[in-house]
């Protein structure tokens, strides 16, 4: 019987500081076993449990696209004992990762011709990540209309890959809308505003081809969401990735459940209208 | 099937034969109760009680199991990388398990075995215990078996059934599993007696009962909103007492506990009554009064797992939890409460 | 102690109708033999809810910590003791409060008594300091004082030390009664020995924290034992785990335990966890001359530094 509470063991091959606080560092690992990476294929929208010896699990979004290969990214977010002593390894340690868990975006759906409006906030955009990538690839871009992204940070330097934005910022394939909440930088050539606002200005009219994928904290979600509605955006269009306390991150200790759900095994991934019959605890 | 006569002055040799080949487990009484042991060369299980103190759900999955074990010294060569622990999942026979327990597991199952997933500690150690289960015939009060999907004779998740019959045991050998175990124990002689007016009878003893046929249909969302939960949860302690007397609750944490260069990966119960189950890194918890969470736990128990498994309410009705709460919250009395619901009517909480 | 009863609910209707207490906590009847449910009412209509007898023996302080309302609390004398100590520690003012104290003579074991027996017990009536204990097969009347909580039977607060007004009249204090004579037993033991008996005491424990949760003092946000950065004890069933917090928590109950009880009455496999209090309770009578919680006007020894204090203990 395979071991889901077994992880794959990997080795850290490389860790970016992604923001200025320092709080958001992108882990790039590799499998020990090459064997393992094929066993570990996922899709967008999925996450893993990484695996620190010694210290514990932390149920973390994919960043890196399946398109990606021979390697797996996360942005991880400096907050607690696991995650503080992540952020303190380095290149060539071992630990290991378990997944992918959860499931992932509808892309069965949204690949038959449809429109995408991806809307991130601050450093929950790592699944977000995932899904530009995976749409932009040249295998799966034909796949979909429209994309549009609409992602905010506090300021420049909160924003994660900035790199990888300002290359798809020049691409004509993709609408960029990136934004601040305030902007110290005076060559700043995005947007200044908050993500539920710019939402309002820059998002497509909702209609039967178009789905909104929202990630980000509580309150940007809070009031992103009316502007939606008043955009016309149906509640089961309106993709949204929960976050709670996990531990097995695959259905079994209980830890996660909400309502008759788990949010490790029967989400993360919910349409608005799922979360609306479900308690809100969460 | 058949039913086997096992005479008493049987027992004991039947036992010592299985001890052969099996791990022997039972009822074994210290001070004023009785609880699960491994019971050593010779000694019995005690068949004198109307139930154990905690549930059998310990012989199958432990409080605390080591899942698995690692070195943290960079001079080996798999340092940080988890190893399997050495197990013991030879095979075990569970004598004096009342039929609640065992329909317990069968309701646990559903969680730990599914097709995306299987857990391997729980699914090996439940399919190496070989369940001699002992009807009742004297229920407790606060018994409410009957009317929670099981009874004094319940014969899901049982590989034997044994009924006391005086100076003998009547046994029905339910699955492959238990009819192995009669022969191996030498239990083989065969009667016409059958055990159903025995069962009518300890049926007709149980005095306690709950109401679920209308659970089903409430709305998720109303009965969560329901009006009486502030009142029901006031006298809480939110200690793990219900939790961890219950035989169909599993909720588990999962912890690394280190000693200098090497440690384990373990695995310990867990509550939903503690508010740490709940909180976020980033302070926020999602059940953060006490009220969110005893609401969650009889949610859970009588709401939830009905709708998301179709097989009833997660109890077997063994009163566990009303017999140990320190405060006296009774479950049969919110059940009444929650099949009650009328989110249209005014209620006033009863 | 029926006569509480009616007093008690008679006081708490005037109180809400007055306006006096915007809830009244108390306790009402229970499912089983021997409970009763602590509760609150707000409303002077629901005052019949209440009840009063031998099965009170949770702590109801242990549900004012941090509220913000104008309460009424039924309290018995350790009740009080522990209201004055959260006074004391800020977590009630003195001014929200209308204390219904109840001069009390003692509670009933529930599991001592439930143990005299060999089936089921069906219904236990009190009458005259008599226990009428009825089971499925026999009635028998015991005397009260071979069922009282241990805490009881040494007890020499039974009257309240602080309240607005009384349920009833006080009751004679109990005289001549050695409280530590368990405690004595333990510290002639040798290092070995102890070792043993705790392990024995322990080795049900199966981390429930019905023992803290049930204890008035344990108010912390964050119990230690839930700490992660550092951890300061691990949370399975490992021995040295396990008396690692029941010491601690012990020790941080020092000087402020009132000997109620709740601890014992809460644990549900029976651990006599009140030898690690009563014995800090003794070390705090013999070194600081101190009782908890008689008196809002004072700070346990541990709050405080007297230059005379003695220093003894840590030779």
């Amino acid at each position: 019987m395979q071991n889901p509470y077994l992880p794959y063991p990997v080795r850290i091959e490389e860790v970016i500081t992604e923001t200025e606080d320092k709080n958001l560092k992108t882990f790039k690992f590799v499998f020990l076993n090459p064997e393992d990476e094929e066993k570990f294929a996922y899709r967008s929208g999925q996450f893993a449990e990484l695996s620190v010896t010694g210290k514990g699990e932390i149920p973390i979004g994919i960043a890196s696209s399946p398109t990606e290969k021979g390697f797996v990214k996360f942005t991880v977010n400096k907050v607690g004992l696991v995650s503080s002593f992540l952020h303190s390894m380095k290149s060539g340690d071992i630990m290991g990762i378990r997944g992918p868990m959860g499931n992932w975006y509808p892309w069965e759906t949204m690949e038959e011709g449809k429109n995408v409006v991806i809307i991130g906030g601050g450093f929950a955009f790592t699944t977000l990540r995932s899904s530009v990538i995976y749409m932009l690839d040249p295998a799966n871009r034909p796949k979909f209309k429209d994309i549009h992204v609409i992602y905010g940070a506090r300021t420049p330097g909160m924003l994660l890959y900035r790199d990888e934005l300002a290359e798809w910022e020049k691409r004509d394939d993709i609408n960029m809308h990136i934004t601040v909440d305030a902007a110290d930088d005076p060559d700043w050539k995005y947007n200044v505003g908050f993500v539920p606002t710019i939402t309002e200005q820059k998002a497509p009219p909702a209609d039967a081809d178009t789905y909104a994928i929202i990630c980000g904290p509580p309150i940007m979600i809070k009031f992103t969401q009316p502007v939606l509605d008043n955009l016309g955006y149906k509640h089961d269009h309106i993709i949204m990735s929960l976050e709670n306390r996990m531990k097995c991150g695959i259905g079994m200790c209980g830890r996660c459940n909400i309502g008759k759900e788990f949010v490790c095994k029967d989400g993360p991934v919910f349409t608005l209208s799922e979360l609306s019959a479900t308690p809100r605890e969460y | 099937m058949k039913v086997i006569k096992i005479d008493k002055k049987d027992w004991p040799g039947g036992l010592e034969k299985l001890s052969g080949n099996y791990r022997l487990f039972g009822p074994v009484k210290d001070k004023d109760s009785h609880d699960f042991r491994e019971l050593p060369k010779g000694k019995l299980p005690d068949f004198d009680f109307q139930n154990t103190r905690l549930p059998a759900k310990s012989l199958v999955y432990p409080q605390s199991e080591a899942m698995f074990e690692y070195t943290l010294d960079e001079s080996q060569p798999d340092h940080h990388v988890m190893k399997a622990v050495k197990k013991d999942y030879s095979p075990r026979a569970v004598f004096g398990i009342r039929p609640c327990d065992a329909k317990a597991f069968v309701l646990v199952r559903k969680n730990f075995d599914t097709p995306e997933y299987k857990d391997p500690y729980w699914i090996q150690a439940y399919e190496a215990s070989t369940f001699v289960g002992l009807a009742c015939d004297d229920p407790h009060g606060t018994c409410f078996c009957t009317s929670a999907g099981c009874g004094p004779f319940h014969e899901e998740g049982l590989d034997v059934l044994l009924a006391d019959a005086g100076d003998h045991f009547l046994a029905k050998g339910l699955t492959e599993k238990g009819q192995n175990l009669l022969k191996a124990a030498g239990w083989t002689a065969e009667t016409e007696a059958d055990i159903e007016a025995m069962k009518k009878a300890a049926e007709g003893k149980i005095s306690s009962s709950v109401s679920t046929d209308k659970l089903e249909a409430k709305e998720t969302t109303a009965l969560y909103d329901a009006p009486f939960w502030e009142e029901q949860a006031f006298a809480c302690l939110n200690c793990g007492t219900c939790t961890y007397s219950c035989p169909t609750c599993w909720c588990f944490d999962i912890q690394d506990e280190n000693h200098k260069k090497s440690g384990i990966r373990m695995r310990n119960w867990d509550s939903c009554m503690f508010p740490l189950f709940t909180l976020h890194g980033t302070g926020h918890n999602p059940r953060g009064t006490k009220m969110h969470r005893l609401r969650q736990r009889f949610m859970h128990k009588l709401k939830y797992y009905v709708d998301k498994y179709g097989a009833g309410i997660q109890c077997v009705g063994c009163g566990r939890c009303v017999r140990l709460c320190p405060v006296n919250i009774d479950i049969r009395k919110i059940c009444e409460l929650m099949n009650d619901y009328d989110s249209g009517a005014d209620t006033c909480a009863a | 102690m029926s006569g509480y009863t009616d007093k008690i609910r008679e006081i708490s209707e005037r109180l809400l109708k007055e306006g006096t207490a915007e809830m009244v906590i108390g306790f009402k009847n229970g499912t089983m033999p021997m409970m009763n449910e602590p509760c609150f009412i707000r409303k002077p209509e629901d005052a019949g809810k209440l009840v009063w007898d031998s099965n009170c023996g949770i702590n109801l302080s242990n549900y004012l910590t941090d509220r913000k309302e104008k309460i009424a609390i039924v309290a018995k004398g350790c009740d009080s003791r522990n209201i004055v100590t959260h006074i004391v520690e800020n977590k009630i003012t003195r001014e929200q409060l209308h204390i219904i104290g109840v001069p009390c003579h003692g509670m009933i074991d529930r599991h001592k008594t439930a143990s005299m027996f060999d089936t089921e017990i069906l219904s236990v009536t009190e009458q005259d300091g008599k226990i009428l204990v009825k089971t499925k097969d026999s009635e028998k009347t015991l005397e009260k004082a071979d069922v009282l909580q241990k805490n009881c039977a040494v007890c020499t607060h039974r009257n309240p030390v602080i309240h607005d007004e009384l349920a009833g009249n006080p009751v004679e204090e109990q005289r001549d009664v050695d409280r530590y004579a368990d405690v004595r037993g333990i510290e002639a033991m040798s290092p070995q020995e102890k070792l043993n008996y705790f392990d024995g005491l322990f080795a049900d424990c199966i981390r429930c924290y019905a023992c803290r949760n049930a204890c008035p003092l344990c108010y912390c946000p964050t119990c230690f034992v839930d700490e992660s950065r550092p951890q300061w004890v691990g949370k399975s069933t490992d021995a040295t785990d396990v008396k690692t917090f029941h010491f601690l928590r012990a020790y941080h109950c020092a000087g402020r335990c009132t000997d109620c009880g709740a601890c014992e009455r809460a644990c549900p496999v029976g651990i006599n966890m009140r030898v690690l209090t009563k014995k800090l309770e003794k070390d705090c009578l013999d070194n600081f001359g101190w009782e908890a919680g008689l008196t809002p006007d004072q700070r346990p020894p541990l709050d405080t530094f007297k230059t005379d204090d003695p220093e003894e203990f840590i030779k």
